[in-house]
């Protein structure tokens, strides 16, 4: 792992104009991604997640979604700047992306086989029968069973944990550089998404593949990740180490996370879920976007709004967008 | 345990089947045995958690329950009719209590119908439910249940947010008063907060409505926290059924093992490294389940007798039921 | 399968929750629309203000220019044909005929072509290949022979043009349909549907059928435009309208032996029939773009 970054996102910015008016989906994201590492970009439904992704791959559905500030630079190309072409052979061949709908990204009418096919016929120019081989040593690398047998079914024949899979060969097809992960393993069994988890880890260790994982499963995230980048309503709020982040949450809505979490072990009781509704974009309170749904909120919270500096106290990467960081951590269980 | 009244929920022996067609002529060629012999009960207002293998057929079982695929085999007696030999007036009235909640909170609602329409869909189908001069406050009503403002009623389902969307669906299926309600993943594509707030929701309306659940989810502690008894499936079968707090502490079945130990620990430095369980080898296909037992395969402990001899779901070790030549007490698993 | 003509859309996008559409082609969209409006509004009103009087022939006024006075001193702003006859009341009165075919041959054509569509999208299986064979054969078979064939068989009428072409224009809204109701079956808020006890009406009706709407009125609208040329042709050919019935295939066509001394005749129509063609081309690929840019290889 050398420290200099794949994937740099600098004050990213989207929004997407909708009829109710315009939506800063994502308000000034920064982070890094490192070969060879495994960023967790966590957050609420509708955080800015899947869009910051969209975004990495130039793929902002158009003309309601723009960019309209920051950069985000790959391998020292600023991927805004390029040409669309560029970005399409940069997309596919050096970042793919697992999509976190299987079901509607899969074409229905199309046989599973031929649809993992096409990106070999896509980009390298393979044959049908070369496509069809390597289709199905995908099939069989990301664990369906009786591979050569299901290559001509057809995506509805397929429970949900293996379209998924499905979806990852496609991903993987082309060996990326960088895999951007949306939701990938929601739909499947803990011992199937070890598995896969597993086939992602040897990628990134035989080929230095860096790894943009966006989830809900904080387990998932404890077990894989190096470091970790929480949003909320299109900001980043907390980024750093991921046993730091876990362990010594220093914003309230990381440990409001930590806290809706139900345990596998000890006693059961009624969960603790953040108080109060997610933000709606189209009418965000002043200051700190968090500050109706937070406990400590104070006067300072409404007035101003608070960036993403090192959390007191605590070893540098860690950092925290909150103007009671300090209280935060010290009032933690 | 259950009581000794008749379970709300009786499944016996279910079979389903798919046609594996060929390629070509779309000839059926052969069968996918997607659930293949699998009985459970569920007690009025509890709640049967099923986990188990992605494609093991717990979706499967859920929509044969509700009628949405046929079943090739078995029974499902639900307050003691037999649903599979029900004539279909009958049918129709019996099958409204029971309601499945989908795992898409996206895919599940119609994107060109109001919330209002999608709700009082069914007393449109089943009119003796609510008469329609009472549609609009009982629309209300149920919104207000599920935790929704009542007043978005005529909204559409893309101007709300993933877990309001699971909330309309919940409200959907509670609009015929169902004594069972399935939920198929219901929470699995929501984030941990709204997660949190949909099995408060769930946990409540079981308090005040009586309601039971069939609860599908591949979370593990999601599972644990809201079933009294929890099933294991792998391939088309239960492997393993016991109360929550047993089954938890004291699985005897090795794929109810290797699951518990795969479970992803949000806090994994504050305990003693756990060594999970890799089940190494390939998922059998359904269309041509190994002999014997299913999970021989890729089973550790698998020996001659188990390629010869199905074992049972029957009471191990003095515990609770497994399938297994070779059940084993292992407590280790989940507390590290 | 039946081919589909969809192509692969592997890395697509899901379309997310809260998508805008994007106003894809709004001036073509109002520039479709504006000539059809010009067209629609000349058809209902124009006979009225012109009169058209189908067996009047007034020799002295043959073959006239445009632009000529007549013998009873009214303007001739198109010309006259062979019989005196002015040329834009003909081609108002045929504006009725052309665009009535062409609405009432639409209306047939895809009510057959949709019940087709889902029917076989919708029950699959043995109705599916059987419905989806039947609709190669027809497109295998030359239209305009078909054409001919029933033509010859039934005899030139409005009606029987209109049979005509619904019978050769329905397997595009069956393909269309098809394809949308085999997407839509499965999808999940279907089986939402069916669990709460809705039966098949119910389901094709509330479900199924909402969703292929705005696919198929795309259809419809790039559809008319050669419905429209194929009734002109079929009239052309002594096919279609019968002769006392002045529809534009029909003035066309009356037009071809004077074209040496009398160009006007068939001219102006054809550059008429021409414009509301493209003008429906353009309006019906703009929705399409809009609706649905799955279609625009169709
Ligand atoms: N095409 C679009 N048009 C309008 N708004 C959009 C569009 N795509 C996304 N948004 C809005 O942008 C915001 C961020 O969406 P995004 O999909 O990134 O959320 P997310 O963090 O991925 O959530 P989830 O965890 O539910 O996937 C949301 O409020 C969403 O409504
Ligand atoms: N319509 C169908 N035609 C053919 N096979 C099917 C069909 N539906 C499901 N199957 C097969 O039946 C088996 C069980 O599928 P099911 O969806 O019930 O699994 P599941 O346990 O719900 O899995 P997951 O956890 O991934 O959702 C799978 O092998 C699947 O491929
Ligand atoms: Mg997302
Ligand atoms: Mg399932």
């Amino acid at each position: 792992m050398t420290s200099e970054p794949l994937l740099s996102v600098r004050d990213l910015r989207v929004e997407f104009s909708t009829s109710a008016g315009v939506v800063t989906a994502v308000d000034g994201a920064s982070f890094d991604v490192r070969r060879g590492e495994t960023v967790a970009l966590l957050g609420e439904s509708g955080s800015g997640k899947s869009v910051t992704a969209q975004a990495m791959l130039g793929i902002i559905p158009k003309p309601a979604g723009r960019v309209t500030g920051g950069s985000i630079e790959y391998d020292g190309r600023d991927l805004l700047a390029l040409p669309a072409t560029a970005t399409r052979e940069l997309r596919g061949r050096e970042i793919a992306m697992v999509f976190q709908d299987p079901l509607s990204s899969l074409n229905p009418v199309f046989r599973v086989g031929a649809q993992i096919g096409e990106m070999f016929r896509k980009h390298r120019g393979a044959s049908r029968k070369e496509a069809r081989a390597e289709a199905l040593e995908l099939m069989r690398r990301v664990g369906i069973p009786a591979a050569e047998k299901r290559l001509d079914d057809y995506p509805h024949q397929f429970s949900g944990g293996m379209r998924q899979r499905v979806m990852i060969a496609m991903a993987l097809a082309l060996s990326p550089r960088l895999l951007i992960a949306d939701e990938p393993t929601t739909a499947l069994d803990v011992t199937v998404q070890a598995q896969i988890m597993d086939l992602l880890a040897r990628l990134q260790d035989e080929e230095g593949m860096s790894l943009v994982l966006i989830t809900h499963d904080l387990g998932v995230v404890a077990d894989v990740a190096d470091r970790v980048v929480l949003m909320y309503a299109g900001r980043v709020v907390e980024a750093g180490p991921i046993r730091e982040v876990y362990e010594h949450s220093a914003h309230p809505y990381t440990a409001g996370l930590m806290g809706s979490l139900p345990a596998i072990d000890g006693p059961r009781e009624r969960l603790t879920p953040i108080q109060g509704a997610p933000p709606d974009l189209l009418d965000l309170p002043s200051g700190c976007s968090f500050r109706p749904r937070c406990a400590f909120a104070s006067e300072r919270c409404a007035d101003e709004e608070p960036v993403l500096l090192g959390a007191p106290g605590r070893p540098a990467p860690h950092s925290s967008a909150c103007h009671h960081a300090g209280k935060v951590l010290t009032d933690a269980p | 345990m259950p009581p000794e009244t008749t379970p709300l929920l009786q499944v016996r022996d279910l079979h389903t089947t798919f046609p594996l067609r060929s390629a070509l002529l779309r000839r059926t060629v052969g069968h996918v045995q997607a659930v293949a012999g699998v009985s459970f009960d569920i007690p009025a207002g509890g709640t049967l958690g099923l986990v188990g293998e992605s494609g093991s057929g717990k979706s499967t079982v859920a929509r044969t329950i509700v009628g949405l695929e046929k079943c090739a085999a078995g029974s499902i007696l639900f307050e003691g009719e037999d649903l599979t030999s029900l004539p279909p007036a009958r049918m129709r009235q019996v099958r409204r209590q029971l309601q499945m909640i989908f795992q898409d909170p996206y895919a599940s609602l119609n994107p060109r119908a109001t919330v209002e329409q999608i709700i009082t869909e069914a007393w449109e189908i089943h009119p003796d439910v609510v008469p329609r001069d009472r549609f609009k406050p009982e629309v209300r009503e149920l919104l207000e249940r599920v935790g929704l403002n009542p007043d978005h009623a005529a909204r559409y389902p893309h101007q709300f947010s993933g877990g309001q969307r699971q909330r309309i669906g919940i409200a959907r299926a509670l609009a015929l008063r169902p004594k069972l309600v399935i939920c198929d993943e219901a929470v699995s594509a929501l984030d941990v907060s709204v997660q949190a707030q949909v099995l408060n929701l769930l946990a409540e309306l079981r308090e005040d409505l009586g309601l039971a659940y069939l609860f599908i989810a591949h979370d593990l502690s999601v599972v644990r926290h809201i079933s009294d008894q929890v099933a294991v499936m792998y391939l088309g079968r239960i492997v393993e059924t016991a109360s929550q707090q047993e089954l938890f502490a004291e699985p005897v079945h090795p794929y109810t093992q290797a699951l518990l130990s795969a479970v992803p620990d949000p806090l994994p430095w504050a305990r003693p490294p756990r060594t999970p369980i890799i089940i190494g080898g390939d998922v059998p296909s359904p269309a041509d389940p190994p002999s014997g037992c299913r999970f021989r395969t890729r089973c550790w402990k698998a020996q001659d007798v188990c390629a010869t001899e199905d074992p049972a779901l029957e009471p191990r070790l003095g515990l609770h039921p497994a399938a297994c030549h070779f059940a084993e007490r292992r407590t280790e698993l989940v507390v590290g | 399968m039946t081919s589909t003509d969809l192509d692969l859309t592997t890395t697509a996008v899901p379309r997310p929750a809260t998508s805008t559409r994007g106003r894809a082609g709004s001036a073509r969209i109002r520039f479709g629309l504006a000539v059809i409006i010009v067209y629609v509004v000349a058809a209902a009103i124009g006979p009225w203000l012109v009169r058209f009087d189908p067996v009047a022939t007034r020799t002295q006024d043959r073959l006239k220019p445009p632009g000529s006075r007549l013998s009873d001193g009214s303007l001739a702003i198109l010309g006259t044909d062979q019989v005196g006859q002015d040329l834009l009341a003909q081609m108002l009165q045929g504006a009725r005929i052309s665009i009535a075919v062409g609405l009432a041959t639409l209306l047939l054509a895809g009510t057959i072509g949709v019940t087709v569509g889902l029917a076989a999208g919708y029950f699959g299986g043995w109705l599916d290949s059987v419905l989806m064979r039947l609709a190669d054969i027809q497109l295998a078979f030359p239209s305009i022979l078909l054409a001919i064939f029933i033509a010859a068989l039934l005899g030139p009428s409005v009606v029987n043009v209109v049979i005509v072409l619904a019978v050769s224009n329905w397997v595009t809204f069956a393909r269309v349909t098809r394809g949308q109701a085999l997407t839509t079956r499965r999808r999940e808020f279907v089986d939402a549907s069916r669990t709460l006890g809705a039966g098949t009406w119910r389901l094709i009706r509330r479900c199924v059928l909402p969703a292929c709407i705005a696919p198929v009125l795309v259809v419809a609208t790039v559809e008319i435009g050669h419905v429209i040329l194929a009734e002109a042709s079929l009239s052309f050919l002594g096919l279609g309208t019968p002769a006392s019935t002045p529809s534009w295939g029909v003035t066309i066509a009356n037009g071809r032996n004077y074209l040496a001394d009398a160009w006007w005749i068939s001219t102006v129509p054809g550059i008429a029939l021409a414009f509301l063609v493209v003008s429906l081309g353009v309006l019906g690929d703009a929705l399409r773009d809009r609706y649905d840019p799955r279609l625009r290889s169709l």
